[in-house]
């Protein structure tokens, strides 16, 4: 994935707010890193004072991110636009925060 | 570069590669694998992997059956983490690329995770917790039934642990182990007296630093101001080795005065002999010049192996140093082990309060056979030279009798099947409860000698466990409290014409040499590192000027005082002889 394309590889952007009450922790973090190894694109996420690989949960982590922070979704690659539409998805229903996961 | 602050234990500096032991005893050395086998230990890496996955699979199934699908989730996110794509690149990169050992691969790369969460003021910084744990999982998986052991140690390393057990000590190989460092601690804790009785520096109660180091990384310790210090710059290594040859150029001014007498400058001639844990020991009191050895202290007999040691276990190492003293005293100390360090083996109750416990003579004389057993080894030792035998702990006459009683019997025993030993064997005791203190005068009409041993005598009379960090510093052997017992002690001892000594750290450091000569002390029992500097102390001074310090000493309210004072009078001692 890394700059395989020549052509048409584009980056999109997407700011999402971490919603769920618990900020990004073990599982949320999970759920967005497998969530973005699903495409082909390479997602990072970038937060005030840093940017992380977002197909890595240990990253992800790292972002310490708690409910209220801002971060920007940066998909590089061939479906970037699909990626960001999923990703924005998870952070829009707060990492289905209560349980009761909604089958998609 | 990172300094950390603990309590200097053992004197001495040393730089060299960090061993570090986890709470689980795993030790991680930096190791390399051959360009050859990378293939063979990649594949043995993601077979641990796949073996820590299944684990966590068959928690995670165990948990969400028995308490729901919520809590099956801590499982589920540390395989997730386990899976992690961006980890299992670096593990594999640093095992193709830079040829490390996978156990080490782990370490170095989790630990660097659990440092990166540790760091975060928030509820994630928990997360390092879990990393810890994939690392002992993977790590369990990768080592197998090989789990090292410190036994196993081949090149010379710092030992770096939360907390050395007796048993750890005792079976590690001392060739290589250049210096101690852990978590917990304090002065008097098992770590100080195994590492001055090895002679190398130690640390101890430094808080918890481990998770900050890994094996094989460089690491200065520095045994006279309590430093540890991890990654250090170039320039803190260059200033640590200058400091080492001047030491060594000390080290050996000292040696010159091996074969001199450790006699004061108006002609009192002070017994000084050493304190030893091993048998080698003895050896290195005699390179410095002893008188003897005051203390052998046998709990490592008893801790070295799993099972109890026999007779001949016993005599084969009293037999060695008394050999090897060639006519000069041996004091043997039976075994001054608490129940705590033993209940596994004795079968006996867990205690709440093990220094205030089953321990010393009261074991012995609860556990008659094994201590048979040993005064039988002390007493064929008495046939080779001058073997004295002492009980520790003695805080009743009755104790005392009954242990004499035993020993009694044990020689007629051994006269009945004719083995030969001494008869007139000297017995003692250590005065180490202010009880014994109180009760000298009657003791001393049934002992050939005493020996105070100050670390105890200290620790009873303040009511401070000297391994509890936050009471630490409570733990004063210049508390007035002490000093006066002390004083008594060495009066009735001098009184009834009874030999005294004073064992212990006190004993040993220099600060208080001036101090227990001037209080009328002629036997001192220090570890063989400090025989050379207390002989040199004791050749520079008056036991008239020893005399007025320690009247000034004993006049004063607290510990802080005679501290300072003491210090100031060692440094005008030192200063003079410099002159």
């Amino acid at each position: 994935m890394n700059g395989a394309d020549t052509v048409g590889v584009q980056t999109l952007t997407r700011e999402v707010v971490v919603a769920n009450s618990q900020g990004l922790h073990a599982r949320p973090a999970d759920m967005l890193a497998r969530e973005a190894r699903k495409w082909q694109s390479r997602i990072e996420l970038v937060g005030e004072a840093q940017r992380v690989d977002g197909k890595s949960i240990l990253d992800v982590l790292t972002l310490a991110a708690e409910a209220g922070t801002r971060l920007v979704v940066e998909a590089t690659g061939p479906d970037a636009r699909e990626a960001l539409e999923a990703i924005g998805g998870l952070f829009e229903r707060k990492f289905n925060e209560h349980g009761t996961e909604q089958a998609s | 570069m990172l300094k950390l602050q603990g309590i200097a234990v053992s004197p001495g500096v040393t730089i060299g590669e960090a061993l570090v032991l986890d709470s689980e005893g795993f030790r991680i050395p930096r190791r390399f694998v051959e360009r050859s086998a990378v293939d063979t230990e990649l594949a043995r890496l993601a077979h641990a992997i796949g073996e820590t996955a299944r684990e966590m699979e068959r928690n995670r199934d165990a948990i969400r059956a028995e308490l729901g699908e919520q809590y099956a989730a801590i499982f589920e996110a540390h395989l997730a983490m386990l899976h992690d794509e961006k980890l299992q690149r670096e593990l594999q990169t640093a095992v193709r690329d830079r040829n490390w050992w996978p156990e080490y691969a782990v370490s170095r790369t989790l630990r660097r995770y659990a440092k990166v969460f540790q760091s975060l003021d928030n509820h994630i910084s928990q997360r390092a917790h879990d990393i810890y744990d994939i690392e002992k999982s993977l790590l369990r998986n990768l080592l197998g039934q090989r789990r090292e052991t410190l036994a196993a140690i081949s090149q010379p390393v710092i030992v770096l642990a939360h907390n050395l057990t007796p048993s750890e000590t005792a079976t590690l190989d001392r060739r290589f182990v250049k210096g101690f460092a852990t978590e917990l601690g304090g002065p008097g804790s098992h770590t100080a007296i195994v590492a001055e009785g090895l002679e190398i520096p130690a640390v101890v109660g430094v808080g918890p630093f481990l998770a900050d180091v890994s094996g094989g990384e460089p690491v200065i310790l520095d045994g006279n101001q309590g430093l540890v210090i991890l990654q250090p710059d170039e320039e803190t290594i260059a200033r640590y080795r200058q400091e080492l040859e001047a030491a060594q150029t000390v080290a050996a001014q000292l040696k010159e005065i091996r074969d001199l007498p450790a006699e004061t400058t108006d002609g009192v001639r002070i017994q000084l002999t050493g304190n030893i844990e091993f048998p080698s020991e003895a050896e290195q009191c005699l390179a410095r010049g002893c008188d003897g050895i005051g203390l052998y202290r046998t709990e490592f007999l008893y801790l070295a192996s799993r099972t109890e040691p026999t007779e001949d276990d016993h005599y084969a190492a009293y037999a060695e140093v008394v050999q090897a003293m060639a006519g000069r005293p041996v004091v043997i100390r039976t075994l001054d082990l608490g129940a705590d360090k033993m209940h596994a083996r004795l079968n006996i109750e867990e205690e709440r309060n093990p220094c205030l416990g089953l321990r010393s003579i009261r074991l012995s004389l609860r556990q008659l056979p094994m201590f048979r057993t040993q005064l039988r080894a002390i007493l064929r030792a008495s046939a080779l030279g001058d073997v004295r035998v002492m009980f520790p702990l003695i805080s009743t006459i009755v104790e005392l009798r009954q242990a004499r009683m035993v020993l009694a019997d044990v020689m007629e025993d051994l006269a009945e099947h004719g083995i030969a030993f001494n008869r007139k064997m000297p017995v003692g005791m250590m005065v180490e409860t202010p009880a014994a203190v109180m009760m000298l005068d009657i003791f001393i009409k049934e002992v050939d000698f005493v020996s105070i041993g100050t670390n105890d005598l200290i620790q009873y009379t303040l009511a401070v466990d000297r391994g509890n960090k936050d009471v630490a510093d409570l733990y004063n052997a210049c508390d007035p409290a002490v000093l006066r017992l002390l004083r008594r002690s060495l009066d009735v001892a001098r009184e009834a014409g009874v030999p005294a000594n004073v064992c212990g750290q006190m004993s040993g450091s220099v600060m208080f040499t001036q101090l227990l000569l001037g209080l009328g002390l002629r036997q001192l029992s220090v570890p063989p590192s400090a025989i050379p500097e207390v002989k040199q102390v004791c050749r520079s001074v008056s036991v008239a000027e020893c005399r007025l310090i320690a009247e000034k000493a004993l006049a004063m309210d607290g510990a802080r005082e005679v501290k300072a004072y003491l210090r100031d009078q060692l440094r005008r001692r030192l200063a003079q002889a410099v002159a």
